[in-house]
């Protein structure tokens, strides 16, 4: 049955776009369209005249769809979000994994059930993605702030590397702090005073 | 400490919510913020409706059209607060601002009525109005204005969603000629060269309801200590952003990169009413562009939401009595004065009143006797008054 269902996928990266696409005819869809450049997006959905429309919760284009349930045209399918018939909290873990769903009023639950266990699957794996890449990003940057500290102390205090992290540590386990966040107040401090 | 999440939207604003947090307001009453912005105001509503924050900024029209049954909106919400009056700008792109000034327009930046005139006789096709969503004061103010300068809205033009942060974009992609907005992003499309100001929103209605302090119904009910030291702390701060002197620290704080990212002097512009006009830098004053507190501001009359639900009713069709009994349950005057009761500020003694009635300011009976209200009109000098049928 899932073969009748036609979907537009909202998202501007290229390579989660495929990634979405490939998860949904992993489970039969056949009518995909991916809609890449928001603008005039609501005009753009219309002219799909798609069943769902699946957009991530942190594109700040989907307040676009939101005036497609207003539709106003006596032709035109009225558009609803999914949460107007759920019951099991399919829209709770939806939003929370970060995708929400546009459907067109009347499609039954049970039809867009498994289209949405697909796209929370793979918007989770997007999230631990984007989890994963700000904690190395931050942990580079706290490395960089300390390495800047250490350099500060041996220069200043005449110390070796290891006693200047070890003065650091000190220092951050008697304030109850971070490394890096007595590291960032040293180095603050510096530019300051420098 | 009770640690609340609190979504916003990045706007002047949510200067009431932040600065709760950031100048000690909340903790004064036991409170931290969690403040977390959305990209967009669905998505603010969702977070709230699905329990990721406990409240949110929200514009005002949005909980009304929840409880009439428009749009998305999973679980009931209620306006415990108003945060803000007025504070959103109408603008031109540019190229309709030259023909515009060619046609003899002068942007004195005062007067809905010359400036709406002058719009509707230089459009040549039906007006593309950039509007940040479905449901905001901005699409009411714009609806009322045309409609009521005779041009039909919104059957006669073509109001678009576009989000603030991407308006002053929409209007360089050419898919808007004009738009309402919230600040500092109609100070932006100035500051890039793209829009002049036409009216400030106060200039249709001198005192709308702009964004409420959202929470969800069951939530408010069953936690009413919670509840009335967050109205108390954002009450507090509104109180304290009235004042002058807080306005650049404002502006530095809600300039950060985790707040709004934008120069603080961009900022400033809202926060004074002091707006530079157009990228020739011509400056316009206004009185009360935006209010926090001065006026009952915050105070949530029922009036105002059934202002706000017959204007929806009357342009999707709804049943009236309906839809304004609907709007009505939504502002909860009664939370409000629940929270400020012995707090030492004052409460108006009624819950509703005449919208758009008083020409000058005017003293009204209060809890503690010392309430004044603002200058509240419409442009067009028509009252609303919610004992009279529509």
């Amino acid at each position: 049955m899932l073969d009748h269902l036609s979907i537009v996928v909202v998202e501007q990266d290229r390579d989660r776009a495929f990634e979405i696409v490939d998860a949904l005819q992993g489970i039969g869809l056949l009518q995909i369209k991916v809609i890449g450049d928001p603008s005039g997006l609501a005009r753009k959905i219309k002219e799909c005249d798609p069943d769902v429309v699946l957009i991530d919760v942190s594109n700040p284009s989907r307040d676009m769809l939101e005036e497609l349930t207003l539709a106003s045209d006596p032709m035109s399918r009225p558009v609803a979000m999914f949460v107007d018939q759920d019951s099991d909290g399919l829209a709770k873990a939806a939003i929370e994994a970060g995708v929400s769903a546009y459907v067109v009023d009347g499609l039954s639950a049970s039809r867009l059930q498994p289209v949405l266990y697909a796209a929370i699957a793979r918007f989770n794996v997007f999230g631990r993605l984007r989890n994963e890449l700000e904690q190395s990003k931050r942990a580079l940057e706290e490395r960089k702030v300390i390495d800047r500290a250490k350099g500060l102390l041996m220069k200043a205090r005449g110390l070796d590397e290891e006693a200047a992290y070890a003065l650091l540590r000190r220092k951050a386990m008697d304030q109850g702090r971070k490394v890096a966040d007595v590291a960032q107040a040293l180095v603050t401090a510096a530019d300051l005073l420098s | 400490m009770i640690r609340l999440g609190i979504g916003y939207v990045p706007l002047l604003d949510a200067a009431p919510l932040i600065m709760a947090q950031q100048m000690g307001f909340a903790a004064e009453e036991g409170l931290e913020l969690d403040l977390r912005a959305a990209p967009s105001w669905s998505a603010v509503r969702d977070m709230l409706c699905f329990g990721q924050v406990d409240a949110a900024h929200m514009l005002s029209p949005v909980p009304i059209a929840s409880a009439m049954g428009l749009g998305g909106g999973a679980v009931p919400m209620s306006a415990i607060s108003v945060l803000s009056i007025n504070g959103t700008v109408v603008g031109v792109a540019n190229k309709l601002a030259d023909k515009l000034r060619a046609a003899g327009h002068d942007f004195g930046f005062n007067n809905a009525e010359t400036a709406g005139n002058a719009l509707i006789g230089v459009a040549d096709a039906p007006l593309r109005i950039g509007v940040p969503f479905p449901f905001s004061m901005h699409s009411e103010l714009l609806i009322y204005w045309l409609s009521a300068l005779g041009l039909p809205a919104p059957q006669s033009v073509d109001i678009r969603t576009v989000p603030p942060s991407l308006m002053a974009d929409a209007i360089r992609a050419d898919e808007i000629d004009a738009f309402c907005v919230g600040e500092p992003w109609g100070s932006l499309t100035v500051e890039q060269g793209v829009g002049t100001l036409l009216i400030p929103g106060a200039a249709i209605w001198s005192f709308s309801p702009e964004k409420v302090l959202a929470m969800r119904t069951e939530w408010a009910e069953a936690n009413p200590k919670i509840r009335n030291k967050l109205i108390r702390a954002v009450v507090k701060a509104g109180r304290w952003l009235a004042d002058p002197s807080s306005h650049t620290v404002t502006a530095e704080v809600l300039a950060r990169p985790d707040f709004l990212n934008l120069p603080g002097e961009l900022l400033d512009r809202g926060l004074t009413g002091k707006l530079l006009i157009s990228p020739q830098g011509e400056q316009r004053s206004v009185r009360s562009f935006v209010e926090f507190h001065k006026g009952a501001a915050t105070f949530p009359w029922q009036s105002q939401a059934e202002w706000i639900g017959l204007q929806l009713a009357r342009r999707t069709g709804l049943e009236r009595d309906t839809a304004v009994r609907a709007a009505r349950s939504v502002f909860r005057s009664d939370m409000y004065r629940a929270a400020l009761q012995g707090s030492g500020m004052d409460v108006p003694g009624a819950s509703s009143k005449v919208e758009g009635a008083l020409d000058v300011e005017t003293s009204v009976a209060s809890a503690l006797g010392r309430l004044t209200l603002s200058h509240n009109q419409f442009f067009d000098r028509r009252v609303f008054d919610p004992d009279l049928p529509q």
